[in-house]
């Protein structure tokens, strides 16, 4: 395990720097340079010398790049060329919004998605288990911002129920939760997508479980449905899941973006869109890098944990 | 049964002539069997052809003004003239719908084949490479995996002005890894297999044996994740035109339709919604039911083997 732990740290580490190069490229490759950007078109070459000289700019790639490293590790992410603020003032303000959305849809999602695929699994190859999969298999396949616009259309356009979006100017942690029912449909639409995606892995890896011998074991000895579902199969079958927390970080960023520019979310997710809209590349970068970090660490996290909560992957890789 | 001069050679009890046994058909051909017996591989086949034929054909019957702003035919509901209706500009829904799918599909039809070539070659020379070089161009894949492709699709296209060739190109550059991955490890275990320890025990070199062996046994994968990809290709580029962020006009396609989509609801102009919306989530979907039989197949297939 002690081995393991390291190789998979070591591996984690090699893509974070894999992550800093990358968005090192990138800011690299922006159109025009970076002093004419925060200086305007009209600055004059004296000051644009002396903005190069004091960021490093005129230095070598190589030594730009450490200055770049030095940086990121102090969380100096640069400034915002639009709200002239420090980017890691922009994003540390959105960060924990984006934890509560992110994290109440999970949550919702996996209340959902974990029972219907154990209910698909127990009646799988019935029509029943085909209507949900088929009914799962299309909301995941179709796009996020379908599910967002057919629900603004049921729920706000028709009745009026919800929020279709928040709030512009809010400012402070908590006033997401000022108007609770604009948090309903973003939490939903997020949701939906997960859900998919957990029942489906759910149901596989369940159908799986009941195959094994310990499930036939338990009702040879005359154990009851409820307590082999819950006690047995349960068990088993969620550890798939938690690998698939980690690894579907990505798209759920992703479907963040989206979410948030159409609900008008005040989290990362907008914040990266209006930076998109208004080439501001300080603070998409900034964005990128913690993006990246976290689905290293989520994977790194996830490998982990399933080497912990199932002993026979300790055992095999030791 | 013929013979060589060409005349069929009756034989009792239907024992073939030379008594040798009939051998299995090419395995390729199982598979298309299997591909026309699934109902699900067929029905998205229709589908993606009807869709090509209502965008490429479609646009040859059904003749309409596309280019000029007419203001006098602003947010018309569907009608006599506009079977769907027109947008904030005065153009006809039926025939952007047309137009924009046009684009789509090149661009998914084009990613798809692009990412799925470049991937595999990548996977595959890396899985056979092995050592330090595979270990140094897994990393790049990784870091590549590491940043959600969306996001990275965002990035650039804040940072170039884009039409349909370079998003093309950005869309396969920030595809690959994900097919990589697989073929990779397809390779991983192909190359411990009898038969290609058998050729490389002849003398076969590393490139006969990545083109001879690796190739063919990895082309279930190719075509299924190639399907996948289209649908993935498509959905990017309705999403990234849906936040704005696509092709400037007159590129046009199903998510640029979408962009003002909340608005649309709420002026009660819902034919400026739906059928753009729909004809991307039955495209998505016809891609994807292929994809999802496809695998179901291949993976039947070496189950049973």
């Amino acid at each position: 395990m002690t081995w393991y732990l390291v190789r998979r740290i070591g591996q984690a580490i090699a893509v974070v720097i894999g992550v800093m190069i990358l968005t090192f490229i990138l800011v690299h490759l922006e159109p025009g340079s970076t002093a004419k950007a925060v200086l305007g078109l009209k600055a004059t070459p004296a000051r644009i010398a002396l903005f190069d000289n004091t960021y490093g700019l005129n230095r070598p790639l190589p030594v730009q790049f450490w200055l770049y490293c030095v940086h990121v590790v102090h969380g100096n992410f640069g400034i915002s060329y639009v709200a002239g603020q420090p980017v890691s003032t922009l994003i540390a303000q959105r960060l924990p919004r984006d934890a509560v959305l992110l994290g109440l849809s999970t949550l919702v999602a996996l209340i959902i998605g974990v029972p219907m695929g154990l209910y698909q699994a127990i009646h799988h190859g019935t029509v029943r288990d085909d209507v949900i999969a088929g009914t799962w298999f299309t909301f995941y396949s179709a796009p996020d911002f379908m599910e967002a616009l057919l629900l603004i259309a049921i729920f706000s356009v028709h009745f009026h129920w919800f929020q279709p979006a928040f709030p512009g100017g809010i400012t402070s942690v908590g006033g997401i939760f000022a108007d609770p029912s604009a948090l309903v449909l973003p939490v939903v639409v997020l949701a939906i997508n997960s859900v998919a995606g957990f029942s489906q892995y759910m149901r596989s890896s369940a159908i799986e479980e009941l195959a094994q011998d310990y499930i036939r074991t338990a009702r040879a000895k005359g154990l009851g449905e409820r307590l082999i579902l819950t006690r047995h199969l349960l068990r088993n079958a969620l550890l798939p899941i938690v690998t698939i927390l980690g690894l579907s970080l990505p798209d759920i960023v992703a479907g963040a973006v989206i979410a948030e520019a159409i609900f008008n979310f005040p989290g990362m997710g907008l914040l990266f869109w209006q930076s998109a809209l208004a080439h501001d590349f300080p603070v998409m970068l900034g964005a990128t890098l913690i993006i990246g970090i976290a689905t290293v660490v989520g994977n790194l996290a996830a490998d982990v944990t399933y080497g912990v909560l199932d002993p026979r992957i300790r055992h095999a890789v030791a | 049964m013929q013979s060589p001069d060409g005349t069929t050679v009756v034989t009792p009890l239907g024992v073939p002539a030379g008594g040798e046994i009939a051998g299995a058909p090419a395995s390729r051909n199982l598979v298309l069997d299997d591909f026309l017996r699934n109902k699900r591989a067929i029905g998205g086949c229709i589908v993606v052809l009807l869709l090509v034929l209502f965008c490429f054909v479609g646009p040859l019957i059904y003749h309409v003004n596309l280019t000029n702003v007419n203001l006098d035919l602003e947010n018309l509901p569907p009608g006599p003239g506009h079977p769907l209706g027109t947008d904030e500009y005065g153009i006809d829904i039926l025939g952007r719908l047309m137009q924009g799918g046009q684009s789509s599909l090149e661009l998914g039809f084009a990613v798809a084949i692009a990412s799925t070539v470049i991937g595999s070659l990548y996977g595959a020379i890396s899985g056979m490479i092995g050592g330090v070089v595979d270990a140094l161009l897994m990393r790049i894949v990784d870091t590549l995996l590491a940043v959600p492709t969306f996001i990275l699709l965002l990035i650039c296209a804040s940072m170039f002005s884009l039409n349909l060739a370079t998003i093309i190109l950005l869309l396969t550059v920030l595809s690959w890894p994900y097919v990589c991955r697989l073929v990779r490890a397809q390779v991983l275990s192909l190359r411990t297999r009898e038969f290609v320890q058998a050729s490389t025990a002849m003398g076969s070199t590393r490139t006969r044996i990545l083109f001879r062996h690796m190739v063919p046994n990895t082309f279930n994968i190719f075509i299924v994740t190639a399907t996948f990809a289209v649908a993935d290709a498509i959905y990017a580029l309705s999403a990234l035109s849906f936040l704005g962020l696509g092709p400037p006009p007159p590129f046009a396609d199903w998510g640029t339709m979408l962009t003002n989509g909340v608005n649309d609801l709420f002026d009660s102009y819902p034919w400026e919604v739906y059928p753009a919306l729909i004809v991307l989530v039955v495209t998505v979907l016809a891609f994807r039911q292929i994809g999802d039989a496809l695998n179901d197949i291949s993976s039947a297939r070496s189950s049973v083997r």
